[in-house]
């Protein structure tokens, strides 16, 4: 009955973002939604990284330095090697990946205020050495990276020249969102397998699941590689839609943001960052309409939340379901 | 009957404060051995020393003839040595049953990859988790609780699922951090039971309490620190005819000790 229920559910969502979404907006021409949503694709799979972290414990303000460094590695592969850009894409995650595990074999010791502290600097340090590396042209950044090219096996065109396209927006759309789908049935898996459960443990009592064999330092470093693999990758995909990079691209402000985002989706859920993104984004825009109190009335909305649902917004369909 | 866990002219110093001074004494295979001593007198530090969450200063612990001091806590466990916690360290907001099949870790044989990709190792091993810790539970008499959250469980069940969370991990010793504290006599009683039953399970049991009564019931030999020293090791008999151990105890808690 789940089962189903489940795959039912999937099938509507995909339905909704892949055709639903795009039929909407030929219909009303709101051309502009394309760029918006794609954002929050991109950057919800960026958060899904910091709810890993949450996952085992931890307090991440730091995913802006990997989105930051995965931007990079991608821009620099493409415009210096001439590598194609979707095979940066992969190359992105794992390079922040394995940057994050000599990152996290020592921070990931600390706990609480204090891991998030570090983390929080990690941002400023990678925007600080991308304005000093000469690779990543200081404060002048990285402009008129190409579009990505097709890909084709056998002759067959998978994915078209974005650059032969009149209009790559909606084509970037699809494949942010379906990178996006990608990433969470890959998390929903983790959280529903065994591994999930040590995570959960590790969150809970960490002296505890040592006590009982668990490989805590190995198992904080893979999920924080996870975490920042999913930063890499949702930067990389940005960079490429704005076909330019520069140090100020991710900072402390995003990093903030991430986390926020899986707050009000709720910690408990895997889904939460996904929810989470995609209200925060809508309704920041949405407050523009009032001008300069948008921040005033964003910041009260968000306290807000926080008090009377402190599990997050998806916390609210649990709750009804329970009265129903 | 063979020496499992052999504690050698162990020393931990915190700063100049010298928890415990120079203390051996051995853990043979399938009995159970309390250690016991006046408030301070160094019986938690000598538990995290033998389970491996302190290293020692000088002095080294061996089990089966190897070296375990130094190493992290969950190599350790799995050697083999497993310590328990005080009530309140589970796995909090899982229920029971997720407590101890989470607990069977150092079972598995599919790696995390595996689990991950669900392989039919990592599906064998889920399948021989649950019924295990079913057994476990049953065999502590938490069935009913076996789907509660852990974190409202009272008191005597807690102290169970704590237990059951040691058991799951096979051990070879159990390490018991004052399995009686804070209970009733009827909870003592019961609790004692179970105790007997782990060791009637081949686990050899080696347990750090203040509750005289219980510690005399149940335990095959005593050892007792005070300041850091170990000042006597025999028979509950012989324990409660030593002089030292008598002096040690006396004055400030000679209700308590129940002789």
């Amino acid at each position: 009955m789940k089962r189903t229920r489940n795959i039912l559910a999937v099938a509507v969502f995909l339905l909704v973002v892949l055709i639903g979404v795009p039929w909407l907006i030929e219909a009303t021409g709101r051309l502009d939604l394309y760029y918006t949503l794609t954002s929050v694709a991109l950057l919800s799979i960026a958060s899904a990284g910091v709810w890993v972290t949450f996952y085992i414990g931890r307090i991440n303000i730091g995913q802006g330095a990997f989105a930051l460094m995965g931007g990079y590695v991608s821009a620099i592969l493409v415009v210096q090697y001439g590598v194609s850009f979707w095979l940066t894409l992969p190359l992105a995650g794992l390079f922040c990946a394995a940057a994050s595990v000599l990152i996290g074999l020592p921070i990931l010791r600390l706990r609480g205020v204090y891991f998030a502290m570090v983390t929080l600097v990690l941002t400023e340090v990678a925007r600080l050495l991308a304005l000093a590396l000469p690779i990543t042209n200081g404060a002048k950044g990285m402009v008129s990276i190409p579009l990505p090219g097709g890909i084709s096996i056998f002759g067959l065109t998978i994915l078209p020249d974005f650059a032969t396209l009149a209009n790559p927006r909606p084509a970037f759309y699809l494949v942010s969102v379906v990178l996006m789908v990608l990433c969470f049935a890959g998390l929903y898996r983790l959280v529903h397998s065994r591994i999930g459960k040590l995570c959960q443990s590790l969150q809970q009592n960490e002296e505890l699941a040592s006590s009982i064999g668990v490989n805590i330092a190995y198992l904080r470093v893979i999920a924080y590689a996870i975490s920042s693999f999913l930063g890499g990758l949702g930067g990389a995909m940005f960079v490429a839609i704005s076909q330019s990079i520069y140090p100020s691209s991710f900072t402390v402000t995003d990093s903030v943001n991430f986390m926020l985002n899986c707050f009000l989706g709720g910690l408990s859920y895997v889904f939460g960052p996904m929810i989470g993104t995609f209200v925060l984004y809508f309704g920041w825009d949405f407050l523009f309409e009032t001008g300069e109190f948008q921040l005033l009335i964003f910041s009260s909305v968000l306290i807000a939340l926080m008090l009377f649902l402190p599990n997050g917004l998806l916390s609210l369909r649990l709750f009804g379901k329970k009265q129903g | 009957m063979t020496e499992l866990l052999q504690i050698k002219a162990v020393t931990k110093r915190f700063g100049g404060l010298v928890a415990v001074n120079n203390v051996s004494f051995a853990v043979r295979e399938r009995e159970i051995l309390s250690v016991i001593g006046p408030n301070g007198a160094g019986k938690s530090t000598l538990f995290k020393l033998i389970s491996s969450f302190l290293s020692p200063t000088s002095g080294e612990v061996l089990f089966r003839g190897q070296r375990i001091s130094g190493l992290a806590p969950h190599i350790v466990a799995r050697k083999g040595v497993v310590r328990t916690f005080q009530e309140t360290t589970i796995f909090k907001s899982m229920t029971v049953r997720d407590n101890v099949i989470i607990a069977h870790h150092l079972r598995s044989n599919a790696t995390l990859a595996g689990f991950y990709l669900g392989t039919n190792t990592a599906r064998r091993d889920e399948a021989e988790f649950g019924r295990s810790a079913d057994e476990i539970i049953d065999f502590l008499d938490l069935g009913a609780q076996r789907h509660e959250i852990a974190s409202t469980l009272p008191h005597g069940h807690l102290r169970a699922l704590g237990i059951a969370i040691g058991l799951a991990t096979n051990p070879t010793v159990l390490l018991l951090d004052e399995p009686f504290a804070g209970m009733n006599h009827d909870e003592t009683v019961r609790a004692v039971e179970m105790v007997r039953g782990v060791r009637k399970r081949g686990v050899t049991v080696l347990l750090v309490e203040h509750d005289m009564p219980a510690v005399m019931n149940i335990s095959d030999r005593i050892v007792v620190l005070n300041f850091g020293v170990k000042i006597a090791e025999g028979t509950p008999k012989e324990i409660q005819e030593n002089e030292k151990v008598i002096e040690a105890y006396l004055g400030a808690e000679d209700e308590t000790i129940g002789f």
